[in-house]
């Protein structure tokens, strides 16, 4: 099967295309204001190059950082009707407390909080208030809402608050969209609401810009289903997105990460991918990302869906470098000026790529414009940016045994010796667009993860009925049924608990059922 | 002093060293407190010598599942409801409330029940850390008991614990506190302004506070984050005897949940000037730091990790491979070194061999003290 992918970045739009497992072409466009442009452009180009036509593909998948940064930038937010289950509880802390004044503004001040929710062992902390519910519809009508955010204490334990909240809101607002806290984010009330506020405030444009996707792709007379990349490196149908465009958050990085594991074909491996201004690194395990196990901070707003653990360290070509009494480099960089400011393209700043050229490691710009720093300069410069490298790898590696490194990013030639900590360094084919390629190799997954008590039913069968919903779930997001795979199954236990309530995460992947890519 | 809500960062930060790797995350605190303080926003800390003979002085905290806490979010009302019953229980009203602990999420609870009812802060605690248990106090030790009790969940029930002793007094409270959903707020250890003189362990709040503020300040400067938050620890009573015992980088880590305590065991290596192993035990607080198999600090004394950049003090479920870490010992306040502190408090207390010897005679310093 023809898989394309297509990885929308700041600055550049990254398309690949794939037979199997074998890269046919790559092709990098920049990055439109519009993002619908320099996706069509990066399609033409990737698919002039391979030669094939367009109805070949058999799928297409599309990682984008736009919800992200609309977010970050409060540009087109939607006012979300903030809506909590939890009275008497919870009452301390009302939603969107510790926003960021320009991001609470755009969210509106229509916040409510009902009786209701459970427990953490699933008795009712109170009846849930349908009246109060009624009385919230009308006013989301009267009030011309688009867009709701409804948030249960333990949802993540038990759904059935949020659920008859929404029947309720919709019976009144039948085109209401309404995010459920518990489809998004974990055990964290305040996490968790704002993880729904956040996807609910990009409902109107997630519509929108799907919208713009569909038109675009349908007008280059493309057939086949397209999907958009989530921040675990499994893909969402298109309309899903509309629904869920929190998830794309740090689709990015994931599909840099998968598709350097794809490339280098290796299933657990430290990806390192140097950009102009940071390197990222992160950790594939099993072949997905490792997920980060902290609170998230997104524009200053605290969140706890899932995201792949990343580091980030202020190194890459554009980094600048000072020699005082001490050698810096970064975290300031020359950015996209690179090819202006840069003493090998003639100007007056010196960066990583300089020192690179210089030392005769990399061929970038005019050496002789580098001629004159010394041998001492380029040796300590080396040096730190190598020991910047070596420190960011080992905080996240969980043991001191080395491990594989794959180099991707345009960065990567500043690495010229082996990397401490490394058992290997693996610069793969095509490792300038593993974002595209890890967006055109994504799987369908399901997941669970919710509190389960273990008393009474037994562990085997909770274990067991988790998993059938994970699967469930990924049979619906459109995964085939026999090539399903549990990929991972934790079970954290609650201190001070009692009852064996436990923690339970279940995750199952699986290719496009055939059906979903029929042209 | 009059605390305002620019302090609460800097009491949370502070609160979270004298955790000591203990005393949970404190977000939920800090939210709660930002919250009440934007109704009342200021809140007077007042000294233990300022507290009549007879007034009644009472300690508050919350109690429950961590995981529950952070989801179950309270009402706002069941810290004065719990402090409600205990003046029905003792037959008077408060003259003022103060932290139990001064570790973590517990140094906030009572400045956010002071901002709600109005009443005073006494600026003490009956530890001067976190600690694990309720019988580990210099309440204990002076033989004030914990009970009664008060317990209030988010419905507005409430109930009252009348034990034999703080075991029981522990046991009885913990299997109220499920039943309200694993999470409530509570008062106990009533007390009179002259056992509070008695009991108490003075100034920790304003120390507290100074701890987050020294981190702060010299965060903004250059370098020695560390310096500055030693300086301030010198000038403290509790704490004069501080001293950075290594900087390394974690290499191994174990930990594993015993009787739901969070137990396990911290393995650095050296980034010169420093050498040597590092070994720091833990059960939910740091317990015991070994150089090369030498004990450098053991409880009650405060072991505290902070990050190498920007001295952020870590709790052991935040401890990663691969940290780069500072390693803080200081002295603990006189009464818990006591041989009745010792007891509750000192290393054979948690199962092991060693006695304990003071952090500034095994490592040799010489202070301003």
């Amino acid at each position: 099967m023809i898989k394309v992918g297509i990885d929308v970045g700041g600055t550049n739009t990254d398309a690949a295309i794939l037979d199997g497992d074998r890269v046919l072409a790559a092709f990098k466009a920049p990055t439109s204001g519009d993002v619908s442009t320099g996706i069509v452009e990066a399609l033409r180009g990737v698919l002039a190059q391979s030669g094939l036509p367009i109805t070949d593909i058999g799928s297409l998948v599309i990682g984008t950082t736009h919800f992200t940064n609309a977010f970050v930038q409060a540009r087109e937010l939607s006012p979300v009707a903030v809506i909590r289950i939890g009275a008497p509880a919870t009452m301390a802390l009302p939603p969107l407390c510790g926003w960021p004044e320009r991001l609470a503004d755009c969210i509106g001040d229509f916040r409510r909080i009902v009786g209701g929710g459970h427990e953490f062992d699933g008795r009712r902390i109170a009846p849930l208030d349908e009246a109060a519910l009624r009385q919230a519809a009308r006013d989301i009508r009267a009030a011309g809402l688009t867009s709701a955010a409804v948030t249960s204490v333990f949802s993540p334990v038990d759904t059935t608050c949020e659920e008859r909240a929404a029947e309720i809101l919709r019976s009144e607002n039948p085109d209401l969209m309404i995010t459920l806290s518990n489809a998004i984010g974990r055990v964290g009330l305040l996490e968790r609401e704002n993880a729904a506020v956040m996807n609910a405030s990009l409902a109107g444009l997630s519509a929108k810009v799907v919208a713009s996707f569909r038109t675009a792709l349908r007008e280059l007379g493309m057939t086949a289903p397209f999907f958009v990349s989530q921040n675990d490196g499994t893909v969402m149908a298109a309309d899903t997105v509309a629904r869920f465009p929190v998830l794309t958050f740090a689709s990015g990085p994931t599909n840099s990460m998968r598709g350097a594991a794809f490339l280098s074909k290796l299933q657990d491996a430290i990806v390192l991918d140097i950009g102009g201004t940071t390197s990222d690194v992160g950790v594939i395990a099993n072949g997905y990302p490792r997920e980060s196990s902290v609170a998230v901070d997104i524009g200053g707003v605290r969140t706890n869906f899932r995201m792949p653990d990343i580091l980030s360290v202020g190194l890459g070509g554009g980094s600048i470098v000072r020699d005082g009494t001490d050698l810096t480099i970064g975290p300031d960089s020359v950015g996209y000026r690179l090819l202006s400011e840069a003493m090998v393209f003639g100007g007056a700043t010196l960066t990583t790529s300089d020192i690179a050229s210089a030392s005769g490691v990399a061929q970038i710009g005019d050496r002789q414009r580098v001629a004159h720093l010394s041998a001492d300069l380029l040796e300590r410069a080396t040096d730190r940016m190598h020991f910047m490298l070596e420190e960011a790898i080992d905080r996240m590696k969980i043991s001191a045994d080395p491990v594989p490194v794959v180099l991707v990013g345009g960065g990567a030639v500043l690495v010229s010796r082996p990397l401490k900590g490394a058992s290997e360094l693996i610069v793969p084919e095509h490792s300038g667009v593993a974002n595209a390629v890890g967006a055109a190799i994504a799987q369908v997954g399901g997941e669970v993860d919710q509190i389960m008590l273990y008393e009474g039913r037994g562990r085997d069968h909770a274990l067991q009925s988790a998993t059938e919903l994970a699967r469930k779930r990924a049979i619906d997001a459109g995964a085939a049924v026999e090539s399903l795979q549990t990929v991972e199954v934790e079970e954290v236990p609650l201190a001070y608990v009692p009852g064996g309530a436990v923690r339970v995460r279940v995750k199952v992947v699986g290719d496009f059922a055939a059906g979903m890519v029929g042209r | 002093m009059i605390f305002r809500r620019e302090h609460i960062q800097d009491l949370a930060r502070g609160a979270a060293f004298l955790g000591a790797g203990g005393g949970g995350d404190p977000y939920v605190g800090c939210m709660l407190l930002e919250q009440a303080m934007l109704t009342t926003p200021e809140i007077r800390i007042i000294s233990v010598d300022e507290v009549p003979d007879d007034a009644l002085v009472v300690p508050t905290a919350m109690m429950g599942a961590p995981t529950v806490l952070i989801e179950k979010l309270p009402n706002g009302d069941e810290a004065r409801l719990a402090l409600q019953r205990m003046e029905q229980e003792v037959g008077r009203p408060a003259f003022a409330v103060m932290p139990g602990e001064i570790g973590g999420l517990a140094a906030l609870l009572p400045l956010v029940l002071a901002a709600r009812t109005g009443l005073p802060v006494v600026d003490a605690d009956a530890i001067g850390r976190a600690v694990p248990a309720l019988q580990m106090t210099s309440f204990h030790v002076h033989g004030l008991p914990a009970s009664p009790v008060t317990l209030a969940d988010v419905h507005g029930n409430s109930a009252v614990v009348r034990a034999k002793d703080d075991q029981s007094s522990e046991w009885l409270a913990r299997s109220i506190s499920v039943a309200m959903g694993a999470t409530c707020q509570f008062c106990f250890c009533p007390m009179t302004g002259a056992e509070l003189r008695r009991g108490a362990v003075r100034d920790t709040i304003t120390n507290a506070i100074g701890i987050g503020r020294a981190i702060r300040l010299a965060r903004a400067e250059k370098s020695g984050a560390v310096d500055g938050l030693l300086n301030y620890l010198r000038g403290t009573e509790h704490y004069r005897w501080a001293t950075l015992l290594y900087d390394g980088k974690v290499v191994d880590l174990k930990r594993e949940t015993r009787a739901g305590w969070a137990v396990g065991t911290i393995k650095m290596e050296p980034i010169a000037p420093f050498e040597g192993k590092l070994e720091v035990v833990f059960q939910n607080e740091h317990l015991i730091v070994r150089q090369d198999g030498q004990m450098k600090a053991s409880v009650p004394d405060v072991i505290a990790l902070l990050d190498r950049e920007t001295a952020q003090p870590i709790t052991t479920e935040g401890v990663r491979y691969g940290q780069r870490l500072k390693v803080v010992a200081t002295s603990s306040p006189a009464v818990m070194r006591t041989p009745a502190g010792l007891e509750v408090i000192g290393p054979r207390a948690f199962g092991f061999e060693e006695d304990f010897v003071p952090v500034e005679v095994l490592n040799s310093l010489q202070g301003p003290a």
